[in-house]
Parts: structure tokens; sequence; C-alpha cells
């Protein structure tokens, strides 16, 4: 086991750290969240200028149009990327990580050869039509309709967490087309364009205040037969195979925040009173801060555990899960640490009175999304206990 | 950067299970507490002969040894090892013997509320950690009490009425390193008893039936199981990153990433050891069970270099 990195792995960071240096002062402050057009051309921009540069889908393969990076270049792109505050992958996430490598892995050639490229360039935004109102953790009994006609499907039905839909371009959707067999095997993977006719999106609106989410209605929305990714019925394994793209590095950017936040957590315990003297010297208060950091330290280490197995075996184990469930729950207490700190200065969701605490309560609010984004906890601590542990299905 | 066992590595550590499951099953732990946990020097022996005290001599490092260490304490073994495997690498002029298993050496933190010496009656060497100093004491002539009912059965303890005297053997920045690698290991083994409990819960929750069916098949009993693995596997991280620190193949700051690793295997093999129990049931609770025996141990082990607690005032001390 060995912690340093290689003379090629330093020879990327170095080369790296140089264009970002380079880069990073031409691009605009970013816009105001909820402003979605001007985030589009910031997000999509920031995409190009890292095309230009060679750095854009870094885990792709080389033949389309990725740079090919090893697990260990991905995890210093996102170190480095973050540690020079780059804009996050913002609204080309479903593009770059989800659609993408499952076009690479199972889309027709005229398919790739329409799609990767542009979303590679940031010319075109994708989203996910997977949830739905009545199929969330269990997402293999979604009900949305698709109906063979012709050369066409016609959808209707509804999706539900669709970020960006009302910006995207192109839906990597999920449709039933046969609803006559056990649930997995009746499942369809559609490239939807977002013009086409009978669609109503309707923005949704989070705890945060934010409008990322929408609701998606489908009303007999026409998609040519020629959009179908994989084999009619075969969506459920299309879907899943990307999956396998998953190289430990989902939350490595939200980790390094986290660690930096608890940092700013301690500066600002040692800069606020409680009972007359700082916050910091309450040894309740600063060890539960310092256990924190520790923890993230670990998880850290965790993550280069799960790079290493990925770059060894091209896949991640059981360390992918246990990574989540703890991030999961440690954001959580992260974010109760905030407010406890605060008090009432956490009734307010802006800095107030001349402290930066607007970030710590945002960043608690956000907490409580992390353990029911991309699969509960509960849906986790079952795959771990079923598939790794061995524990029987109680189904 | 490859931070995942080389295949050396990997049968360092297979070995040592095989010769652990062989030599030291699980079922031969009641008969030791019959003894009041006296150490079989022929055991002891064995442990030096498969390498385990002379490691560092043998050209292996302390990542290596923190393999070796899961593997004992995976199979609970009794007995001052890392004393003596502490012993034997930095000790090995002043202390003959404790690399070839001749010499059982322990030591005793000098501590608050009591300071408590683990396996006294069988050590050939006492040595005694105050301060930045250790120094060593004959066993049998420091005056003592014993403890009549250890917690641990397999760990018998004596409070020690005084713990000064003796001679000085390491200060410094030896003493600073000791308490480095011996924190490291120690949670090495809390690592490995750890997931040893973890075993022992699934096999029972997969066999035991309830209600028409297997209790690991209950999603709360499930969670249990995969809240066991998050803090075991978090703690195998962080261990793993301190002793790959420890061996100058990192760039982390070595007290941080010690105390870390420290801290969460301390906090793994509590809670492991707890919630074994639990998923038990009643049986859980009988002597006769293993279940008990991790938590036990966890307790024990928890006490050696620092505590959780003591290891999360360090860090907060540090930032």
């Amino acid at each position: 086991m060995d912690l340093r990195y290689t003379e090629q792995e330093q020879a990327f960071r170095a080369e790296l750290r140089a264009w970002l240096a380079d880069a990073l002062p031409s691009v605009a402050p970013e816009p105001h969240r909820d402003d979605w057009k001007n985030r589009r051309v910031w997000d999509t921009g920031w995409q190009r200028m890292l095309f230009d540069a060679g750095y854009a889908g870094i885990n792709w393969p080389k033949e389309y149009g990725g740079r090919g990076a090893t697990p260990t270049e991905h995890l210093i792109f996102l170190e480095e990327t973050e540690r020079m505050r780059a804009p996050y992958v913002g609204m080309n996430f479903v593009g770059l990580l989800h659609a993408g490598p499952t076009l690479v892995a199972e889309a027709s050639t005229q398919q790739k050869e329409h799609h990767l490229p542009s979303i590679l360039k940031g010319d075109h935004v994708w989203c996910q039509g997977f949830s739905e109102p009545n199929a969330g953790s269990d997402l293999a009994s979604l009900q949305c309709r698709a109906i063979r006609d012709g050369d066409d499907y016609v959808i209707t039905g509804q999706k539900i967490w669709t970020s960006f839909a009302h910006i995207a371009d192109y839906c990597e959707m999920l449709v039933r087309t046969d609803t006559d067999v056990p649930k997995h095997r009746g499942i369809t993977w559609l490239i939807l364009p977002m013009d086409a006719k009978g669609m109503d999106i309707r923005p949704l609106r989070t705890m945060e205040g934010s409008t990322e989410f929408c609701e998606v209605f489908f009303d007999e929305v026409r998609v040519p037969v020629a959009n179908r990714v994989g084999d009619e019925n075969d969506g459920w394994r299309v879907a899943m195979v990307t999956l396998s793209f998953e190289r430990g590095t989902a939350f490595v950017s939200e980790m390094l925040q986290s660690m930096e936040l608890v940092r700013d957590l301690a500066d600002l315990a040692k800069k606020v009173t409680r009972n007359g003297s700082a916050a910091w010297d309450d040894t309740g208060l600063r060890r539960d801060i310092a256990h924190l950091s520790g923890e993230l330290d670990a998880l850290w280490s965790l993550t280069k555990r799960n790079i290493s197995e990925a770059q060894r075996t091209g896949f991640v184990g059981v360390g992918g899960n246990v990574f989540k469930l703890a991030y999961s729950e440690l954001r959580q207490r992260l974010g109760e640490l905030s407010l406890r700190l605060l008090d009432r200065a956490s009734l307010s969701i802006d800095d107030v009175h001349e402290l930066p605490t607007g970030k710590h309560v945002h960043g608690r609010i956000h907490a409580l999304s992390i353990g029911i984004a991309a699969g509960t906890s509960q849906v986790q601590r079952n795959i771990v206990a079923e598939r790794t542990l061995g524990l029987p299905k109680d189904r | 950067m490859d931070f995942w066992r080389t295949q050396d590595q990997e049968a360092l550590q297979d070995g040592i299970r095989s010769f652990c499951q062989g030599r030291f099953p699980i079922e031969s732990l009641q008969p030791i507490e019959a003894t009041g946990g006296r150490l079989d020097r022929a055991a002891w022996r064995d442990l030096a002969g498969v390498g385990v005290f002379s490691l560092r001599h043998d050209g292996f490092g302390i990542t290596d040894s923190v393999l070796v260490f899961e593997e004992l304490g995976r199979a609970l073994i009794p007995g001052p090892l890392t004393a003596t495997y502490l012993a034997a690498t930095h000790l090995h002029t002043s202390l003959a013997g404790a690399d070839s298993g001749e010499r059982i050496v322990g030591l005793a933190h000098v501590g608050e509320p009591v300071t408590m010496a683990e396996h006294l009656l069988d050590l050939d060497s006492l040595l005694i950690l105050q301060g930045d100093s250790i120094s060593v004491v004959d066993p049998n002539s420091v005056p003592t009490q014993v403890v009549e009912r250890p917690l641990d059965p397999l760990t018998p303890v004596h409070v020690m009425l005084s713990a000064t005297g003796g001679e000085i053997v390491a200060t410094g920045d030896i003493v600073r390193q000791w308490c480095r690698e011996g924190a490291v290991l120690t949670a090495a083994m809390q690592v490995g008893a750890s997931f040893a409990a973890i075993d022992l819960a699934v096999e029972y929750a997969k066999g035991r039936e309830q209600f028409g069916r297997p209790i690991g098949a209950f999603q709360a009993v499930k969670h249990m199981a995969a809240d066991m693995l998050v803090k075991a596997e978090v703690a195998r991280a962080a261990t793993y990153a301190a002793a790959v620190n420890l061996d100058g193949n990192g760039d982390d700051n070595l007290d941080r990433a010690v105390s870390v690793a420290k801290m969460l295997a301390g906090d793994a093999a509590l809670f492991c050891g707890k919630i074994g129990i639990q998923i038990h049931g009643g049986m859980g609770f009988t002597w006769e069970v293993n279940a008990q025996r991790y938590w036990k141990r966890a307790v024990v082990l928890d006490t050696h270099y620092g505590n959780s607690e003591m290891h999360a005032d360090a860090l907060a001390a540090s930032m």
C-alpha cells in the first residue's frame, strides 16, 4: 500500500494546476442559483473550456472523445478543481456522468456520433426521466407508458425529480413498454428530445428554496423508435450498466467542501462566544467538531481505497456504499453541530451580524438531502446487508 | 498511489489468518478463561515462530504489521502483543528475547484514575510509560493489588499501587514513535475484532428463525449489520492510512493520522461489540456465546494508547 502519487500522477496534477490558474480568472462570476438561463451559459461555457483544454469527459474512453484518465487521475482532477474553486459539473451532470456513459456502453454508432461530442463540448444539456411519484426507491415499478405506433413510441405518464428539465435539450428516459411481464423486464431506455410536443414541465420548489427539480407530464408525446438505446424491454439492464462506471468519485467534491466547512466551523467557534467566552472553549463542542474532522479524514482515506480498488479491478466494491452511508450520516451531524454553534444566528439563511453563518445554515439544509438522493440510506443498508453480508431477502 | 494490499501483503495476512484459525481457534478461549487468563508460553513461542514479534527486523513495515495485528485482533488472541512487538522492535538490545518469544513484555500507562498492568503474572518485564519516558521494572517487585474479577476474563489486571522507579530505557522521540505505533497496532486489532463480531452476528442472523423466517431477513436487523460494516470499513481505511504514513509512504500529518485511526477503530470495535450482542438477543447476553467477548476486548483495547475521546481532544488541539 502506498499513498504517494507516481511521477505521472504528479505531472498530471501540475499540468492541471497550471491550466486552472491560467483559465479560472477568465470565468465570469457565478450567476444566481435560480437564474437558469445564465446558469446554463455559465455551466456549459466551463464545459467548453474543459473540452478545449482536453479535460472534458475525464473518465470517458479516448475513442469517444474523453481523456481516458485513470481513476486516480480522476480523483486528482476533482481534488484540484474543487480546491481552486473551479465551477462544478453543474447541469452537465446527467450528460457527463450518466446518460453519456450509458450511450458509450449501449448506443448505436449513429447515436454515439450524434450525441457524445455535443455532451463533451457543452452544446447539449441532458436531464434524467427515471423516478416517478410511485416509483422512487422501487424504481423498477415505474408506470410511464410508451406504446409503439409505427416508427414512434407514444408516451403518456409522469416523471419527477427531473433536474434541469426546463433547460435541458435531451432526456434519458425509462418507460414501460410491456405491462404483462415481471417489472424489470418491461422497461425501455429512450432518448427524448425535450422540444417534443405534449410535455408539461413544472418546476418543483425544494426546501432549500431552489427550483432545479421538475415534474414532467407526458400527454401522447411521440419519440422515434430510432431513439431507443438497446432492445425494447431491455432498458433496466441498459440503465444499470452505468453503475459499473462508478469509480468511487461520486461524492469527492461534496466531501472536500465538507472538510472546508468543518475547518470554517472551527474558526467560527473561535470567534463567537457563549457564556462570555469563545465557543471553542466548550469541551463538548470542540470535541464534536474534532471528531467530525477526523471522520472526514477517514472518508478521504476510504475514497483513496475505493479509487485504488477501481484502478485494479475496474469496479468499486462495498466501499462505495460504505462511503455513501457514512458520509450521509456524518453530514447530518455536521449540520446539526453548525446549528448548535450558531444558536439563534441559524434563523437566517444569509450571513448575519457580519458573521459567515449563511453557508453553515445552507449546508445544514443541504445535508438533509444526501441520505435521500441517489438511493436512500435505508436502501443502501439493504444492499450492503444482502449483497455484501449475504443476509436473506425478505420478499 | 495504490492504497490496496499488494500480493505479498495479501499472502502475509492470509497466512497469519490461517495460522490463527489453526492455533488459536475461538473455542480455545473458554479454557484460557478457566485458568484466569494465564498465558500459554508454548503458544506465545508459536506466535514468535511465525514472526509476529520480529516483523520489523525481518524487513516488514508498519503497514505489514498492521495487517498481521488485524488478524491477531480478529482471533481475540490474549496477551501483551503490542508491548512485546514494540519491545522487540525498539528495545531489542536492552530486552533481548522479546522477538523470539522467550521474554513476554507488558506495558502499563501511568494513568488516571488508576494505573493498571495487564497479564502481570506472566510478564518477564514490565514497562512503565509515563509522559515521554519508558522505564522497565521487575514485574514481581512492584507493589500491586490483584483485580479479582477482571471485566475481560482473558485480560487479567492488577492495580499498581506505585509506578515509580525502574530503569529508564527510552525517552523523547523513541517514546513518541512507540506510542504512534502502539496506537495504530491497537487500532488494527480493534478493526479485526470488529470484523469478527460482524461475521459472528451475520452467521447467527442467517440461522436464527423467528416469526417464520431468519431474523436477518428483517430490515431492522439488516440495518444494524450494515451499520457495523460501515463503522468497521471506515476504521480500517483510517488505520491503513495511518500505517502507510508511518512507513513514510504518504504525506499526511502523522499524529493526526494516528489519532483518527485510534479514535475511529475504538468507536468501531465498541459499536460492533455492542450491536453484535444485540443481534444475538438473549443468547448475546450469555457467557457461552462469543459475542460478549468481542465487546469486552473492545473495552480493554479502547484504554490502550488513549481512548477515543482523548484522541478527539488531540485532534481538536491540532485545529
